[in-house]
This record gives structure tokens, C-alpha cells and sequence, in this order.
């Protein structure tokens, strides 16, 4: 298995030129016949953001911690660190599902590295996910707080994430190919997946037990599984992880926490390198299925 | 499988013969740029075409059946040969090409390409309809291995070579076919590989721009590179290809030289054809000699189909069972299977009629270089008495043949008189000049 990801390592760097075009397609052509062209990709994520702030905000209260050290207290921009992290993962694996299928006419033509096509849509948002920090870290600065410092580590772990959000694409959108189901289920897992991640709550209402904002116990009883390890199974969400680090950085105005980063530094690769792998395996006869 | 080798070929053995090719095609310890080694592919046949995870898991494994689209196919091509890979639809070779391609996997054996690979199975593939003629170019180059530096420098020679300079600017969805074809050719054929594969795409677009191929694909042939062709077009496979194999049910039928394997391969669709033929002949004649067989000879082996311009033998076999024939004639008729008739030849002419015929034996009917263009033809042949009043067989339509194009390649009529041109000024060549 490694020896195969070493020569398709080597496939995908003698396909950057390709890779670069395939990019810009991707770019170019997202928004080509839009009224609005590229304000859609800020659109998006404001509306987003204004619909979770009045809903969770506004009418179900939702309070947002002060940041600690910068002391920012703003529920809409407490949301906007994770709701846009969250984004990247979310719009970037779901619209990539379907990129194998999509380029059936290329791929049953020509040969390239199929990777490079999933790598170009994942990049393609990436692109969108940094104009979006950009315009969060203008609005941040704006109100007086400073967190120009620590874009170089934001940067990194926009960088990192990428790695993350490419693996599940890789495995799903080869999956995808056999089972066209992948690419409907994932609307519901990832709407799950949304809200066991804390983006529109506090992860101290997890941390913190025994607190009367406390929903999520450290143990529970289901069903036969007397004192089932809530917490722990919870945190193994790396989604839990990059959003607290993200939110460390530009709400709080800190260092991340070790233990989540150290999170991160094991998962992502783990995800990556299951999710090539699954590609590999599934990308063989990916021709003639699609 | 039968093996061709270079032997009895008009193109090799006349140099001067039209549609030789200047260049020197490689012998048999030229490099190879491809080695094809027992490769297997099989694909699966699913019952239901509908994909789903419902169906995985209520059933356990997604019922399908296998075959082999190719199955243990050993060639290999030499660098600077075009290369033909001919049989009918569902033999395998376009499967073949994909594979070659490294667009489908083999599962099992093995496939070594040597140099940098191109392959054109479809044209413009990959174009982005809302993208400019422009941003495609670079798309579509990098999709085949051109850097943005390699494309920069050849953007205007594939602009120029589609015809496309006013519209590069445009999005290619407002393209007619015609340009979109154009331009992915002219992309794809600016790619500069050391191996050009090409699946039936040279027929693309007008006749000028057809015109272009062709020169572009000469000079490509010329420059030494490698270019294998899959194509139906079996007088294009002839006419540009050294070597070909001929794929039938996945497997090699036969393999060697281009022109002999074309032959074999149009051999073998008509063959029923001329069975059927064989048993519905009409005869008629009071039988004091009979005609035994009625034969086509080339080279000395019988043959059901001639090129143009080959040498071939006609010949009657005969049987006179009692008393010897005196003054008996032999002849010969010919019929397109359109009902045109072509010619009659008759022994008594030349004046070489025997005096009397008995025992067995045989006529010969030699042609030094057949006049017959592209078709379907049939003999039927005669011994009747000199005045031709008395028939003592007359063996209608005996043998059905094939003509194919050969060293001459005149395309219309019957025949040709296998004449050649002269002009005083024969520098002054090209129609504006001439008129």
C-alpha cells in the first residue's frame, strides 16, 4: 500500500501544472453567470452567519464566553470562527463528493492523477474558506481587537485542515462512484455532524460538568451500556478540535490548547492517508464505473 | 493467430510505388516504445445498472458477471512505427487503446510505455463550456502533460492550426462542434509526445482542416514518433500504418505487417459471403468436360481477395472423362456483384485454343497487374466448343473475390488502366497554375 502512495505522491507533483489549471477551473467557473459573480462566496457564509446570530443568538439566548485574553464578547463573531471552519469541512467534502462523477467525460478520456481533480475542488474552497477568515480577521481588527499576530499560525492550520477535509473527500468521492447513496447520506451526517460540534455552543458546556448549562454529561446510561463515555466519545470529533483552535486564536486572541493541536497532528494524518488509501483501492476501476 | 511477416507486399518490394513512405520504418531490433505482455482485462456486467448501498446490503455483493475484454494479448511496437490496432466493434481494442492509455487497468500482465505518452480519444475532453477558447487551451495542455511554459510557446501555432484566432476569446459553449473538435485536435496534436495514440479522431472537421491533419500527422511520422491508430477505417490503417494487429473477441487474430493484416481482417468479414456464393452456383453444359474448380491464385496461393495492381492467376481446372474434346475454347467472365459487366476473356483470341482436350489439367488465365478498383467481384467461367455454340460447362458466378486498394489508389469506377501522368512543365504543379 505505502509503495503505490509513494508512486502516486510522485504522479501528483509531476501534475502541479495541472493541478494549477484545474484550480483555476474550478475558481473561474464557480460563480461564471451570476448576477453577483464572487460576492456569492461571502453572501453564503454572512447569511449563514446572520440567520444562526438571530436564532441562537437573539432568540434562544445563546451567550457566548468572553474571550480569554482579548475580551471580545460577541455571540455573532464567537459564531463566525467555528461557523466558517465548520464551512470549509462541510461545503468542501459535500461539493467534492460528486467531483469523480461529474468529470466521468474527462476521466473515461484521458489519464491524469485522479487525485489532482479532488485536490482542485478542495483547494478551490480553501480558497473561499481564506477570503472569508480575511474578511472575520478585517471585522475582528475593526472592533479594536488585535489577532494580526496570530494569522501565521492561522494560516498553518488552515493549511493542516486542508489535509483533513482532502481525506474524506478522496475516500467519499471514490465511494461515491459505486454507491451514488454517499452523496445524499452525507447531507444528514453532516447536519449531525454539525451540532456535535460546538459552533453555536460553547465547548465549556461540555467541559464543564456538573453546570447547570451542562446538556451533554461525561457519563451516560444507553440503552445497556451502563456509564457510556459521552465526553470521551464526543471529543473524538477532530472537527471539536479545530474549532476550538481556531476560536483560541481569533476570539481569544491565544496559543491553541496543546492537547487539541496534538489532536489535530495525529488525526489529520490518519484521515488523509485512510482516505487516499481507500481512494487507491477504489480508483482502479473507476473508468469504467463511473 | 497467424503471423505476417514483410515479404510479398507490393509497398515492399517497390520503393517507388506510390504511398511508400520516404522514411525508414524500423526493423525488428528497433527499440520498442510499447511492450504489451499477456495482458487481461476483464470488465464486469452488472444485472441491474442501479448502484446503491440498499442493494449491497440487502444482497451481500452487487451480482455481475465477468468476461475478458482482452484476454492474454502479447504485441510490442517499435519506436518511430505507426501502428494499427483494427477489429470489429466489441473485439477489444478500444479497450486495448484505454489500456494503453493507462486510462484502464489491466488485471493481469503487464504494459510499458517508453517516452511521453498522448492520447487522443476524444477531442476536447475536459473543456469547460463557460471558459474562454483561451483558458481551455491551457486546461486542456495541462490535462495532457504541457506545462504553462510549453503552452505558451505553441498558443499560437494550435490557435492558428484550429483557424480559431477571432474566436479564441469566446466561451467554447458558443463554439459550433465543428470548432470545438477543431481546437481540442489541434491542442492534443501540438502536445509533441514521443507517443501519439489515436482513436478514430482523424476524421474530424472539413476537408482542409482534414488536409492539416494529415500534413501535421506526415510530419509527425517523419519526426520518428510513435503513433498507434484504432480505427474501422481499414484504408486508413493500410495507408499510414508499418505493423497492425487485428483483435477479435479480445485476443489476437493476427498480427504483423499493416497492409496483410488489413487483408486477412477484410478476408475474414466476407468469407461467409463468398461460402454463400459457392453453394448456389448455377451450371449448365452436356457435361463431355467438366470444369473440376474454378480458382484465384496470387503469388501461387489461392486467394478471395486482390489488391489493385497486384499480379493474379485465374485458373480452371478441368476433367474430360471419355473421348478427347476436339477444338474446345475456354473463358472467362467477369461481373462486379452489382451485376456490371466487367470483361469477357476467351482462350479462342489468342489463338492458343488446344486442338483437343482430354484427361485433367488446368487453364491459366494470368494478369500481370489487376485493373480492378475496390470491390466485390465474381468469375464464372466456361469450356464450350470454338464457335461457341456447344457448352459443355458453364460454371456461373464459381468464385466470388474481393478487391482492395493496393499500390494504385484511384477510387472511382470499375477499373484502372494503370496509366501515369506526364506534363511538360512538371515543376508547375497546383491549380493556379495549371489553369
Amino acid at each position: 500500500m505505502m509503495s503505490s502512495l509513494v508512486g502516486a505522491i510522485k504522479d501528483v507533483r509531476e501534475g502541479r501544472e495541472l493541478l494549477n489549471n484545474l484550480t483555476l477551473r474550478e475558481l473561474r467557473s464557480k460563480y461564471k453567470r451570476t448576477a453577483l459573480g464572487w460576492a456569492w462566496s461571502m453572501l453564503n457564509p454572512l447569511a449563514t452567519i446572520a440567520i444562526y446570530s438571530v436564532i441562537f443568538g437573539t432568540i434562544l439566548h445563546g451567550v457566548a464566553p468572553e474571550g480569554n485574553p482579548s475580551g471580545i464578547n460577541n455571540f455573532t463573531l464567537y459564531l463566525s470562527c467555528a461557523l466558517l471552519t465548520w464551512n470549509f469541512t462541510s461545503s468542501g467534502v459535500q461539493a467534492t463528493i460528486p467531483t469523480l462523477v461529474g468529470n466521468a467525460n474527462l476521466i473515461k478520456k484521458v489519464y491524469f492523477p485522479r487525485e489532482l481533480l479532488i485536490g482542485a475542488s478542495v483547494i478551490s474552497w480553501m480558497v473561499s474558506f481564506l477570503i472569508e477568515l480575511g474578511v472575520l480577521v478585517a471585522v475582528i481588527s475593526f472592533t479594536g481587537h488585535m489577532v494580526l499576530q496570530w494569522i501565521p499560525v492561522v494560516l498553518v492550520l488552515v493549511f493542516v485542515q486542508f489535509f483533513l477535509v482532502l481525506g474524506f473527500s478522496l475516500a467519499l468521492s471514490a465511494l461515491n462512484v459505486y454507491y451514488r447513496d454517499i452523496s445524499y447520506l452525507s447531507g444528514i451526517v453532516f447536519q449531525a455532524w454539525m451540532f456535535l460540534t460546538p459552533i453555536v455552543y460553547p465547548i465549556e458546556s461540555i467541559d464543564k460538568a456538573g453546570n447547570k448549562h451542562v446538556f451533554i454529561p461525561i457519563k451516560a446510561d444507553i440503552w445497556f451500556w451502563h456509564d457510556f463515555p459521552v465526553r470521551f466519545v464526543y471529543k473524538l470529533n477532530p472537527m471539536v478540535h479545530y474549532v476550538t483552535a481556531y476560536r483560541n486564536l481569533l476570539y481569544d486572541g491565544r496559543f491553541p490548547g496543546v492537547s487539541s493541536l496534538v489532536y489535530i497532528g495525529v488525526m489529520t494524518p490518519i484521515v488523509m492517508i485512510f482516505g487516499w488509501s481507500i481512494f487507491r483501492r477504489m480508483i482502479d476501476r473507476v473508468a469504467e464505473e463511473v | 493467430m497467424t503471423l505476417i511477416e514483410p515479404g510479398s507486399l507490393a509497398r515492399d518490394l517497390d520503393p517507388t510505388a506510390p504511398g511508400f513512405h520516404s522514411r525508414s520504418r524500423p526493423g525488428p531490433d528497433a527499440p520498442k516504445a510499447i511492450v504489451v505482455d499477456h495482458l487481461r482485462k476483464r470488465f464486469r456486467l452488472y444485472h441491474e445498472r442501479n448502484q446503491s448501498l440498499k442493494a449491497r446490503v440487502l444482497r451481500g455483493k452487487n451480482r455481475y458477471e465477468e468476461f475478458w475484454a482482452i484476454d492474454d494479448v502479447t504485441f510490442d511496437i517499435r519506436q518511430g512505427e505507426t501502428f494499427g490496432i483494427i477489429g470489429e466493434n466489441g473485439s477489444g481494442k478500444s479497450t486495448m487503446l484505454k489500456t494503453l492509455a493507462r486510462i484502464l487497468r489491466p488485471d493481469s500482465g503487464n504494459v510499458e510505455v517508453h517516452g511521453k505518452m498522448s492520447a487522443l480519444l476524444e477531442l476536447g475532453a475536459g473543456f469547460h463550456p463557460e471558459l474562454s477558447g483561451r483558458e481551455n487551451v491551457y486546461l486542456n495542455g495541462s490535462i495532457l502533460g504541457l506545462t504553462k511554459k510549453q503552452i505558451d510557446s505553441r498558443f499560437d501555432d494550435i490557435v492558428s492550426f484550429a483557424g480559431l484566432e477571432q474566436f479564441i476569446d469566446m466561451p467554447v459553449k458558443n463554439y459550433s462542434s465543428g470548432m470545438y473538435v477543431r481546437l481540442g485536435f489541434s491542442v492534443a496534436i501540438n502536445v509533441d509526445p514521443d507517443v501519439l495514440i489515436i482513436d478514430e479522431v482523424l476524421s474530424v472537421g472539413d476537408e482542409s482542416f482534414q488536409r492539416r491533419c494529415m500534413e501535421k500527422f506526415a510530419e509527425l511520422q517523419q519526426q520518428g514518433k510513435t503513433v498507434v491508430i484504432v480505427s474501422h477505417a481499414i484504408g486508413l490503417i493500410r495507408m499510414l500504418c508499418d505493423r497492425a494487429v487485428w483483435l477479435n473477441k479480445g485476443k489476437i487474430q493476427a498480427s504483423g505487417v499493416a497492409n496483410e493484416v488489413c487483408d486477412a481482417y477484410i478476408g475474414s468479414v466476407h468469407v461467409e459471403q463468398t461460402h454463400e456464393a459457392g453453394a448456389g452456383v448455377a451450371r449448365r453444359g452436356t457435361g463431355e468436360a467438366t470444369i473440376t474448380l474454378i480458382e484465384l491464385l496470387a503469388d501461387g496461393q489461392p486467394a478471395d481477395r486482390l489488391a489493385t495492381g497486384q499480379e493474379a492467376t485465374i485458373r480452371l481446372h478441368y476433367s474430360v472423362n471419355g473421348a478427347p474434346i476436339e477444338r474446345p475454347t475456354v473463358g472467362f467472365a467477369l461481373h462486379r456483384t452489382d451485376g456490371v459487366h466487367v470483361t469477357g476473356v476467351n482462350i479462342r483470341e489468342t489463338g492458343l485454343a488446344p486442338v483437343a482436350l482430354s484427361g485433367v489439367g488446368w487453364f491459366d488465365y494470368v494478369i500481370d497487374h489487376l485493373p480492378l478498383l475496390a470491390g466485390t467481384y465474381q468469375i464464372s467461367g466456361a469450356i464450350q466448343d470454338f464457335l461457341c455454340a456447344h457448352t459443355y460447362d458453364w460454371w456461373q458466378d464459381a468464385l466470388r473475390f474481393e478487391v482492395v486498394p493496393g499500390w494504385i489508389r484511384e477510387a472511382e469506377g470499375v477499373l484502372t488502366f494503370l496509366g501515369h501522368w506526364e506534363h511538360p512543365q512538371a515543376k508547375a504543379i497546383g491549380p493556379k497554375r495549371m489553369y
